[in-house]
């Protein structure tokens, strides 16, 4: 079955929640579609929302919450459907 | 007070290290691990690395900075703005540890930081608010009683939207009613929670702040700024006085200012924004800002008062070193806010390596900055590279100066906001002082639907 990795179109830092007082955008195991927004990357105080970018399901993240990540690093695997 | 811990970073915590120095007080920085070759960390005495490069982890760490803090026999704490700065739990720590915070007291950050209760607290010395639904409204009768009491046409607001999402402006009684389900579903879908407002709509509204001054006995005012160039609600020139208001109008809202901190006993810099409706010449007060602000400078510039030093003799126990009869406003000044922020791609955030920076100077130019050559531009904190003040007997001679400065700046290595700085001040509506805070968006979306005619045209 063929992957897709999501990968950060800029740096900055990861966060799987909209908010802090709020649950993750997605659970890991959970199937998104394309338009699913699984994350922020924050930089300079400005938020990118990261699209899933496929339909499928996710199967992990390869960066933590609020992890550090440079531009084009991976953020999650989705087993494509 | 002997010694300072500042809990900041960038230009603020270099202004609040030089301030001290002045004052003969030693200064100890925190910075993360992404700031140890800091500006701010380089001018104060000592430093501490309270933690990694996300602000969440270290600047915003208040276990942390307090560690900090009693390590290094510090005996108070300045929280710049931002960060911990409006947050009373960090203020009852430092207080608890021993050490005086400066600014105002936790009781009067935790009032003035509750929307409802500082609109109270407005309500009860005379103080006007946009008249509307004094909370959310739970039904239609509310919802048009509310309307009613604003006049048309009115806002509606997601309660617990904000920063401009979740609004509509109604013009009457019938579009009331049909609007009123809709944005109901809206903030709920949106927001998790479908509370309405309801509150008079002000076209052309501008926003001018005043500043206070208390000491706990007194309060003065250094009168106000403009601050109605905004993109997205930040702002991006600030200005002192504001132009074009009313002399009546000056005096009423200043007064209005000083009797709201007063009203609280206030303590330390503070500032009560107001929305101004120049139409009808009436004003009605936001909410107060119990810190120092990004923009105090041009404050400072026209009143010849160190905004600074005074935070920290108040919070050392001294009365207000001037009285309001001193307080004297000369002349015109501006500030212009350089971020690191590409305006030809949508204002996007750019980090890097200042390869080259060339800031202006000369007569009545001041710049604020936390960066030099060979700084990095973190991503990790917010993109203001620099302040760039000017002052000028008239505001005709302020815009002079203004376009002197900018003229001069030079950056290399990451994109910036000056060349946007430079084409805002040639335009007619701000030379004559004649905007309103959706003046500058108005104006891009303008020059972007301009841009697409041409390149239809062209095709």
């Amino acid at each position: 079955m063929a992957e897709h990795t999501v990968r950060s179109p800029l740096p900055g830092v990861f966060y799987r929640r909209p908010a802090p007082d709020q649950p993750p955008y997605v659970e890991v195991g959970a199937s998104v579609t394309a338009d699913q927004t699984i994350g922020l990357v924050e930089i300079m105080k400005q938020y990118t929302e990261i699209k899933a970018g496929a339909d499928g399901r996710l199967t992990a993240f390869t960066v933590d919450n609020e992890g550090v990540l440079g531009p084009g690093d991976p953020i999650a695997t989705i087993e494509v459907s | 007070m002997r010694k300072l811990l500042v809990a900041n970073r960038g230009e603020i915590a270099v202004r609040i290290i030089q301030a001290a120095r002045e004052l003969g007080i030693r200064t100890v920085a925190v910075c993360s691990e992404a700031d140890v070759g800091a500006v701010h960390v380089r001018l104060a005495d000592e430093h501490v690395v309270i933690g990694p490069a996300a602000a969440s982890r270290s600047y915003l760490d208040i276990d942390a900075v307090i560690k900090a803090a009693t390590d290094r026999g510090a005996d108070a704490v300045h929280p710049g703005y931002g960060f911990l700065a409006e947050r009373a739990e960090f203020a009852e720590r430092v207080i608890q540890a021993g050490m005086a915070f400066v600014g105002p007291a936790p009781e009067a950050i935790r009032l003035m930081g509750d929307k409802t209760a500082a609109r109270a607290s407005a309500a009860r010395v005379g103080v006007p608010t946009v008249p509307g639904s004094d909370g959310p409204v739970r039904d239609q009768a509310a919802a048009f009683a509310a309307a009613q009491r604003a006049g048309y046409p009115v806002v509606v607001k997601a309660a617990a939207g904000g920063g401009g999402r979740g609004i509509r402006v109604v013009a009457s009684a019938a579009e009331l009613g049909d609007a009123l389900p809709v944005a109901q579903a809206e903030a709920a879908a949106a927001f998790g929670n479908g509370d309405l407002y309801v509150e008079r709509f002000v076209p052309a509204a501008r926003h001018v702040e005043v500043q206070v001054f208390g000491d706990g006995e007194r309060v003065v005012h250094l009168g106000e700024r403009e601050c109605s160039m905004q993109r997205r609600r930040q702002k991006v020139i600030e200005e002192a006085p504001a132009p074009g208001l009313p002399p009546r109008v000056r005096e009423a809202m200043t007064s209005a200012a000083v009797r709201l901190a007063a009203s609280v006993g206030y303590r330390g810099a503070g500032t009560a924004e107001f929305l101004y409706d120049p139409a009808r010449e009436e004003f009605f007060f936001i909410e107060m800002n119990t810190r120092i602000q990004v923009e105090h400078p041009v404050t400072e510039m026209v009143t010849g008062r160190d905004l600074v030093r005074e935070q920290l003799c108040v919070a050392a126990g001294a009365p207000l070193s001037f009285t309001q009869e001193e307080v004297e406003i000369r002349g015109h000044a501006m500030e212009f806010r350089i971020n690191a922020e590409d305006p030809a791609q949508g204002f996007l955030p750019s980090p890097g390596t200042l390869a080259m920076l060339r800031m202006p100077g000369g007569p009545f130019v001041r710049v604020d900055t936390g960066y030099q050559a060979g700084s990095q531009v973190s991503p990790f904190y917010d993109s203001l590279l620099a302040k760039i003040i000017v002052w000028g007997d008239t505001r005709e001679w302020a815009l002079t100066r203004a376009r002197r400065a900018l003229g001069e700046l030079e950056v290399h290595g990451v994109a910036t906001t000056a060349g946007f700085l430079r084409s805002i001040i040639e335009l007619p509506e701000f030379r004559q002082g004649q905007y309103h805070t959706t003046f500058l968006e108005d104006w891009m979306a303008e020059q972007a639907a301009r841009g697409d005619e041409l390149v239809r045209r062209t095709q």
